[in-house]
């Protein structure tokens, strides 16, 4: 039995703002994680990161972070991953102020 | 104050021009960012959560009124119209954008400020007392020789890739306001027997994972030797100092390893063979330093004024209870203002408030402002026939609040809320601790209590040496904040100890609550401290109230 994979996303920071952005299957970068590809089996996940880390005048720091299936599109799992998707908790700065 | 020479200028506008050039091979893609992160740690650029953070330097915390109406503008200008205050005594924008911060530096260089060497591997910041130059228990103005040091330290070719980051902090008075102790090098000046000032040079404190209590490394050491003696200790952890291990690599690690006798031979080996080479041009600028920070022009008038206003408003006589310090000069008074509104994020102020600030300084505080590592303002020099106009003004901004030293003048760090390193929040725990200390109305009875948060091992947030340390991790993908007692950052430094199991971020604020009240029925009288008390009774009472559920298991 292969070990099992929990899925991901790839994540990174856009160059210019270094806000948190997410890969999607059509190979752009979005400011929305349910937009991003979920990745479910290892191989590709590896694949598409070292793809995405290619990209240095778009992004910087890309990585796989955990994720999962939501109704509209892939979740986090982790808080640190829920924060990226929103911005600080002192003020509604960030994303969450960006997508209201 | 310290004014720039032509030669500090040209050099600050070339690194901002050779950055200028960086970013912008960054951003057509021929630098990638490893190559480009070192450039930008060079110049205080960090990458963090949600976007860059820019940290700017104020050289021992002090700044003048045109300095911070820069910062002001800066904010307006690349970033949300605030900054935030650091433990360190630098300001931090948390939204710039990239292709913006070349002219960011250049708008500090306008002003006589910059970014350089607030980040790497390399003498960071040289921090102050924050009232350097107007406390009354003060032996000498720390901040020529704190100036000084940041001259020889910026640049230096021998100390640009040290195996780790190096923080010195010195100060001029009896009473340790600088955390000395937590420092690669403390220095805290002293007398000798003859009465000459020199100071005592403290190496290898430090907090983060593994808190250390630095050690005298030399007893008395003459100021005239300051520079040479410093620069053997750097030159000795520049060769010693483990480069294997990032977690082992700071100087409390080498004179751990090592032992305080083997550095202290090095040293002055060291120091021996260069301390020739010095042949008195430090000295000379060290003279041309202190004339820059000669004391103002103080002014005597009467302070009758100021005495009936304390009687005719009460709220004003709690914030001149709370946020004055003694001056050495008659008449005067350091007034700390609080950057600590009760549920507001420490250290955090606008733009607009960073103005009134500046104003106010120079309206009635002989044109200085110093940044505190406690995260707060200070207007060191203000006559006390000025203080109720100073108040007013405060009050206006939302800047009046009267808690320092209180409850809720905690530290903390960005945390989780920006810092990428950080393993949980920090700032809303204690906008949460404040505001119920607010409620509650008892953290004037409650009396001196330093709560310090950190949202990582990293401790920027100084949780080691609060009278109540705060550590949020990450337990198991939930945040969780273990709590330490006892700590210490003055003279008498100590480390807190650990209470026991961490709290939930829902169960934390209850738990301090708990702690604090309980110590109210612990305390002998109104006058025995926090800390006091602590040290008195130890761990166990504080246990017992922390862990009252336990505490009844274990008795059945």
């Amino acid at each position: 039995m292969p070990r099992s994979f929990s899925p991901k996303v790839i994540t990174a920071n856009a160059l210019l703002e270094g806000d948190a952005v997410w890969l999607t299957e059509a190979n752009t970068w979005t400011r929305d994680i349910s937009e991003a590809e979920l990745l479910t089996d290892e191989a590709h996940a590896d694949l598409r990161l070292l793809e995405a880390q290619s990209r240095v005048d778009e992004i910087a720091g890309a990585y796989l972070a955990d994720a999962k299936a939501g109704e509209a599109g892939p979740e986090p799992t982790h808080f640190r991953e829920a924060f990226r998707t929103r911005g600080p908790s002192n003020y509604a700065h960030g994303k969450q102020a960006e997508l209201s | 104050m310290y004014t720039y020479t032509d030669f500090d200028e040209a050099f600050v506008r070339s690194r901002v021009a050779q950055f200028r050039g960086q970013v912008e091979r960054r951003i057509d893609g021929s630098l990638t960012e490893d190559e480009f992160k070192p450039l930008r740690l060079m110049n205080g650029l960090y990458l963090q959560l949600h976007a860059y953070m820019l940290r700017v330097a104020v050289p021992y915390g002090t700044l003048n009124p045109a300095q911070m109406r820069q910062l002001a503008y800066i904010a307006d200008r690349w970033d949300k119209g605030y900054g935030h205050f650091t433990t360190r005594q630098n300001i931090q924008y948390n939204w710039p954008k990239l292709q913006d911060v070349p002219d960011m530096l250049e708008a500090l260089a306008d002003v006589g400020m910059h970014a350089i060497q607030t980040s790497g591997n390399t003498i960071r910041n040289v921090t102050a007392d924050h009232f350097a130059g107007a406390a009354a228990d003060e032996i000498e103005d720390p901040r020529p020789v704190a100036e000084l040091l940041r001259q020889w330290s910026t640049d230096h070719p021998e100390f640009q890739f040290l195996p780790r980051k190096f923080k010195i902090a010195v100060t001029g008075a009896e009473h340790d306001r600088a955390v000395t102790k937590a420092h690669d090098i403390g220095l805290r000046m002293v007398r000798n027997d003859a009465g000459e000032p020199g100071f005592e040079v403290i190496v290898g404190g430090g907090l983060g994972r593994t808190p250390m209590v630095g050690k005298v490394l030399r007893a008395f050491l003459p100021k005239a030797d300051l520079l040479p003696y410093c620069e053997a200790i750097v030159s000795v952890y520049n060769l010693l100092g483990r480069r294997d291990n990032k977690y082992k690599a700071r100087i409390k690690i080498t004179v751990h390893e090592n032992g305080l006798e083997k550095i202290q031979e090095l040293v002055e080996e060291r120091f021996a063979a260069i301390r020739a080479g010095f042949t008195g041009h430090d000295q000379a600028l060290l003279a041309e330093i202190e004339a820059a920070f000669a004391p103002p022009a103080f002014v005597t008038k009467s302070t009758d004024g100021y005495e009936a206003a304390r009687l005719a408003n009460p709220a004003f006589r709690s914030w001149t209870d709370t946020n004055l310090a003694d001056h050495k000069a008659d008449g005067y008074a350091i007034v700390s203002i609080s950057i600590k509104k009760h549920g507001s994020t420490p250290g955090d102020a606008t733009s607009d408030q960073m103005r009134v600030m500046a104003d106010l300084a120079e309206e009635y505080g002989h044109g200085e402002l110093r940044i505190s590592h406690e995260q707060n303002v200070i207007l060191p020099h203000v006559h006390k026939a000025d203080l109720a106009k100073v108040y007013a003004a405060l009050r206006e901004a939302d800047l009046a609040t009267a808690n320092i030293g209180l409850a809720s003048d905690i530290i903390a760090c960005p945390g989780m809320d920006y810092c990428a390193l950080a393993t949980a929040r920090s700032i809303p725990i204690a906008q949460e601790i404040a505001t119920r200390f607010d409620e509650l109305k008892i953290e004037h009875e409650i009396g001196q209590l330093k709560i310090k948060i950190s949202g990582c091992i990293n401790a920027c947030g100084h949780h080691h040496v609060g009278h109540i340390g705060i550590l949020g991790l990450d337990r198991a993908g939930i945040e969780n904040y273990q709590i330490t007692l006892g700590g210490d950052g003055t003279e008498t430094t100590t480390i807190g100890e650990r209470a026991g199991p961490g709290f939930s971020a829902e169960e934390i604020v209850p738990a301090i609550e708990r702690l604090v009240t309980g110590y109210l029925g612990l305390r002998t009288d109104a006058g025995e401290t926090f800390l006091q008390t602590y040290r008195r009774l130890g761990m166990e009472p504080f246990k017992a109230i922390l862990y009252p559920a336990e505490d009844k298991a274990n008795a059945a």
